[in-house]
């Protein structure tokens, strides 16, 4: 649980980290929390040479509305979003979630875009970053982009990063005011990581049918997805506990199922049923 | 003064180990010190062909790098402790270096070591070693069959040993009423103390003499085991066990890693340190359990339990650990009948080699397997005639008249009262109501139950002739010197060796009451070769019934002898003199009186002691106990099942147990509290796997749930109180009586829960997925 020799550096802005990841010619990463860097360090599963420091530049710990979306800036920590007032009234998905990840310790050091863009299969953002259309907004040398978190995360791990870049923020999509939203979490007994996490806006229009749902589910598989039959399936019912118990039935259908030592794809699945019905039936009924 | 025994005193050792004052192995520093590290197999069964060490002896930190090789004729192979007699016991060689083939992933292969911590991990890293595969077998009972590989080639199917004890009549079993039959897996866990192992040598090339700190729960087996390893004289070995970040039997075995560390320190002549690291240890740090047990139970339809036959398939890993053949043979067998009173019963165990991290003793060590079949089976006993398995367990509990009482398997149960612990355990629980609850919700749908573990083991290790009669290679008495300072502060020694337990205030107790001084007057010194003279170390909960004996009797030498000295200061007649509360004073006569510590100082100046008294006031008492000690008690747990997910929620776990005279109520619930964690964990959460390959894929923490404190509702701990008639303390033993208990507690509430569908067995762990399918199965998909 030793890792071998790096060099560590601080970045005052993120140009000065654009520039040090060049300078480390690809043997560079970005430091945030550290608390997903550093276990794959100690276990010699990641060497980099050089740890750029990102923790002192200010400018990514905004928080701001613009327009129908809330960007929250890559350096607000799990504890920090959970407890911001603007990420409470506006996506208080999102806080519920942070507030679900790991330990205190773990909140307190970890960042919402070390999270994102470490890209942990059973990581708990991801399922609200899905419902809320989040956009990870990313700046290197050539300028900055916003791109789409189901373009981003492309597998366990495995994102579009382009090169040299920096994360600066995730942008949220504030969902109409009339909808309720939560985190469902199986927590996994040994990681606290979810085993599947489900993430749930909806709300009902005058006439009492659902007019707006999203399910976003993360940790059943490789990469967090939408249960978009799920939604389709509910959109413009009254919700009813019968209703909602068949809808949710089709909650693993647009994802695939994982399997490790403690769960198995089937009984994954079987998560996603219970725990998308759970979830809907808390924000729904 | 007021007595201090019995009460809640808080642990003296906390100031110190939470404000980062304690001292640890790891925080040892020693001027010129290097550091080591073990490369270890990859591979659970293969020859080694080489081993390329070129590219990291080129390392400019590197020191030195060895293989088994270069270890031959200097170090030798690490021996068991315990020589099981009457089973055919084989012991193959465990050298501290693999030599010529691997054994099992984690088997060490090559040691390195450098001047930095950190390269020396660089160096390991550049060390190749080219295997030539072999199969491996993991499972015991695949381990024994015609056509498994061997893992030593002179050790026919791999049988380490085939122990008997016990013997049923013919016919009992064959013309019972009823006999019930269940078969359980007790699966491997991992004992997982906060800190790793480790050690530091420190070898002195001028006077040969050698210091060996490492984090071991009995020092002097270390030493004793270490010095014929290495060949060198016990009176130029010292070993030292600094504080200790939990053991739970896990430092109890005398590893080659050890060996290996001291043996490099006198190789290259200045101090090496060896940490082993948190996932290192899962590989290579000794497991607990692994036993298949196959029960019989038969008995009348009444309930008059007949006799039992267990059969114990126990998997010892590669090699003979430390007390790898006692755990499932002596601890286990010997109690298989538990509390009641059953008249027959016999016990057959086979201990297997696999390609598997050798086992060894873990908290309770073969008793919680033994309280585990006895109380599973009772239960499915009692479902089977149809009685309430609380009055089945009262209708065979062994009477509180019959004590001392001898089971089938010949031990002799101290004192005992088991009815006194169950009923205050219903009592806590309103149990009527409770049965009532369950009704209403079985009718509702929901599974809830409630599981009952009504324990006794066998603790406080042990009569030294019976210990021997079984082959263990130790002495097991205890040792105690009180020395009292011109001051009349005290210094007190005790062989046995806290690691946790909080002995150094619960012993202090004892002393205090003795001397009648104040417990900050008194200093403990544990688990140091050269300062306590020989002692047998903490393991199988006999520190405080041995050792708090033998400091017991100390502590009245000491009085005796202050007594007369208070006499003659006096000038009364001994038998005039009473001593209370720490004042000596005359029958009698109001006024004339000295205070403890004024014998004390009089004592070590020697001005005017009676006629040929040797100066000083210090005693030392060798304390060999006359049998084991008892403890027993009830654990209940309730748990409620979700049908949806298989999800247990452990709701209410209630726990009254009997340890003889309490002496310290608040660290008796800790060490309760801790057992309770450790047994529920492993019914609940804990398990080790290996794949078919021998690879252990629930290595790190990630995967191998220990139990976290929210996983808790409040522990209902109590007690009753039975003093042992073996020790003057009327002590048994707590420390493992919370493990021993609650797996059974904890499985028979689960079990009771699904029994709607007549579920007799789930295998531990009961991960929620096992439950869910086991509840699909059985409900279909609907
Ligand atoms: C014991 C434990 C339990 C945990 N439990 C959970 C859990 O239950 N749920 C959960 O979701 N997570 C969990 N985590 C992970 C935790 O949330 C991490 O903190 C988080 O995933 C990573 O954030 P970080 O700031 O620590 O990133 P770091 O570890 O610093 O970085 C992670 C990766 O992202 C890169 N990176 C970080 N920030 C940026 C940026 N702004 N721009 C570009 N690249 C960047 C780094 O280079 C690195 O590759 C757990 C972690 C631990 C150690």
């Amino acid at each position: 649980m030793i890792p071998v020799t790096f060099d560590y550096v601080r970045a005052e802005s993120v140009n000065e980290a654009i520039q040090q990841l060049k300078d480390s010619d690809g043997e560079g990463k970005v430091l945030a929390g550290g608390h997903s860097l550093l276990p794959l360090m100690k276990m010699r599963l990641t060497e980099p040479q050089v740890l750029i420091d990102i923790t002192g530049i200010d400018a990514l710990k905004e928080v701001r509305k613009e327009g129908d979306r809330l960007i929250v800036g890559a350096l607000n920590t799990h504890r920090e979003v959970s407890i911001h007032p603007d990420i409470k009234e506006h996506i208080p998905l999102v806080a519920e979630t942070a507030r679900q990840i790991g330990d205190i310790q773990i909140r307190n050091k970890g960042t919402m875009g070390g999270n994102i863009v470490h890209a942990d299969s059973a990581a708990d953002l991801p399922a609200a970053a899905f419902v809320l259309d989040a956009e990870v907004l990313i700046t290197n040398e050539f300028g900055e982009q916003a791109m789409g978190i189901d373009s981003f995360i492309l597998g366990p791990l495995i994102t579009m990063m382009p090169e040299d870049s920096i994360v600066t923020g995730v942008s949220f999509q504030i969902p109409p005011t009339h909808t309720k939203s939560t985190y469902l979490k199986y927590f996994h007994p040994a990681s606290g990581y979810p085993v599947v996490g489900v993430a749930a806006v909806a709300g009902t229009d005058s006439n009492g049918n659902i007019d707006f749902v999203r399910v976003g589910i993360t940790g059943a598989g490789d990469v967090a997805f939408r249960a978009t039959s799920v939604e389709e399936e509910l959109l413009g019912k009254a919700p009813s506990e019968a209703v909602i118990k068949e809808a949710s039935k089709l909650a693993a259908d647009d994802g695939e199922m994982g399997s490790d030592l403690f769960a198995s794809p089937e009984y994954r699945e079987n998560l996603c049923k219970v725990y998308t019905e759970r979830a809907l039936k808390s924000i729904l009924l | 003064m007021s007595k201090v025994v019995g009460t809640s005193v808080k642990r003296k050792e906390d100031s110190r180990l939470l404000t980062g004052n304690g001292r640890y192995s790891d925080d040892i520093v020693l001027p010129g010190m290097l550091h080591a590290t073990v490369v270890r197999s990859t591979s659970a069964h293969a020859k080694i062909k080489k081993i390329h060490v070129e590219e990291a002896l080129n390392h400019p930190n590197v020191v030195a790098v060895y293989t088994g090789k270069d270890l031959e004729g200097k170090v030798g192979p690490v021996p068991t402790s315990w020589y099981v007699p009457g089973c055919n016991l084989k012991e193959p060689p465990q050298y501290p270096l693999a030599i010529d083939r691997v054994r099992y992933v984690g088997d060490g292969v090559a040691l390195v070591i450098a001047d930095d911590r950190y390269a020396v991990k660089d160096a390991a890293e550049l060390i190749e070693v080219e295997y030539e595969e072999l199969p491996a077998v993991v499972g015991q009972k695949e381990a024994m069959k015609e056509d498994a590989p061997l893992l030593h080639d002179d050790i026919e199917n791999n049988i380490a040993l085939q122990w008997k004890a016990g013997e049923i009549p013919e016919g009992v079993m064959e013309n019972a009423e009823v006999v019930v039959k269940e078969s359980f897996y007790v699966q491997r866990v991992f004992p997982s103390p906060i800190e790793p192992r480790a050690a530091v040598a420190q070898y002195n090339p001028g006077s040969g003499e050698l210091t060996l700190w490492c984090s071991s729960q009995n020092p002097h087996i270390h030493r004793m085991v270490l010095a014929e390893v290495l060949g060198i004289s016990e009176a130029k070995f010292q070993v030292i066990a600094p504080d200790i970040g939990g053991g739970f039997g896990g430092k109890i075995g005398v590893y080659p890693d050890e060996a290996l560390v001291a043996f490099a320190s006198r190789e290259i002549g200045k101090p090496v340190k060896w940490i082993e690291e948190r996932s290192e240890h899962y590989t290579a740090a000794n497991a607990g359990r692994d036993e298949i047990i196959e029960v019989e139970l038969a008995g009348k339809k009444d309930g008059t339990l007949e006799a039992i036959h267990v059969k114990n398939t126990a998997n010892l890993g590669a090699y003979l650990s430390t007390m790898g053949a006692g755990v499932s043979t002596i601890d286990f067998g010997m109690m298989i009948t538990g509390t009641y009173d059953i008249p027959y019963a016999a016990c057959e165990t086979t201990g297997v080699y696999t390609n598997t991290t050798p086992t060894d003793a873990y908290r309770g060590a073969g008793k919680p397997e033994s309280t585990y079949q006895i109380e599973r089976i009772v239960d499915l006993f009692a479902r089977e005639v149809g009685m309430d398995p609380v009055e089945l367990r009262k209708k065979n509990f062994v009477k509180k008249e019959a004590f001392p009482y001898q089971n089938a398997q010949g031990l002799l149960y101290d004192s005992g009262d088991y009815e006194k612990p169950l009923n205050k355990a219903l009592e806590t629980l309103n149990y009527e109501e409770l049965r009532k609850e369950q009704e209403r919700k079985r009718k509702e749908g929901k599974l809830m139950g409630i599981g009952f573990s009504t324990y006794v083991e066998m603790c406080g290790f042990g009569p030294s002739e019976v210990v021997g009669a079984v082959g263990f290679q130790g002495g097991t008495w205890e040792n105690s010197t009180v020395r009292v300072h011109p001051s009349g502060k005290v210094t007190v020694f005790c062989g046995t060796s806290p690691h946790g337990q909080g002995h150094d205030t619960t012993f202090s107790q004892v002393v205090a009451d003795k001397l009648g001084i104040p417990i900050e007057d008194i200093e403990f010194v544990f688990s140091d070769t050269k300062s306590v003279s020989m002692g047998w170390g903490t393991y199988g909960s006999r520190s405080t019934a041995v050792g708090g004996a033998a400091v017991s009797f100390a502590a009245d030498r000491v009085v005796e002898k202050a007594k007369k000295i208070a006499a003659h200061e006096l000038e009364v007649a001994e038998e005039d003199v009473e001593f209370e509360n720490g004042t000596f004073s005359v029958k009698g006569v109001p006024g004339k009186e000295r205070a403890f510590k004024d014998i004390a100082h009089s004592a070590n100046m020697a001005w005017n002691l009676p006629e040929g008294m040797e100066p000083s006031l210090e005693a030392q008492y060798f304390f060999k106990p006359e049998n084991f000690v008892f403890p027993f008690g009830t654990h209940v747990a309730v748990v409620e099942v979700d049908k949806d997910t298989g999800e247990i929620d452990l709701q209410r776990y209630v726990c009254v147990d009997d340890v003889g005279t309490v002496i310290n109520p608040l660290t008796a619930e800790g060490q309760v509290h801790g057992g309770v964690a450790q047994g529920v964990g492993q019914a609940l959460w804990e398990g080790a796997v290996y794949n078919d390959n021998g690879q252990l894929v629930s290595g790190t923490l990630m995967d191998y749930t220990l139990p976290k404190a929210r996983f808790f509702p409040t522990i209902e701990s109590d007690f009753t109180e039975t003093p042992s008639p073996v020790n003057p303390l009327g002590a048994k033993g707590v420390g493992e009586v919370g493990t021993t208990a609650s797996i059974a507690a904890a499985m028979n509430a689960v079990v009771d829960a699904l029994s709607v569908y007549g579920v007799t067995d789930v295998e531990m762990p009961l991960t929620p997925e096992k439950v869910w399918k086991v509840i699909q199965e059985k409900e279909g998909n609907q």
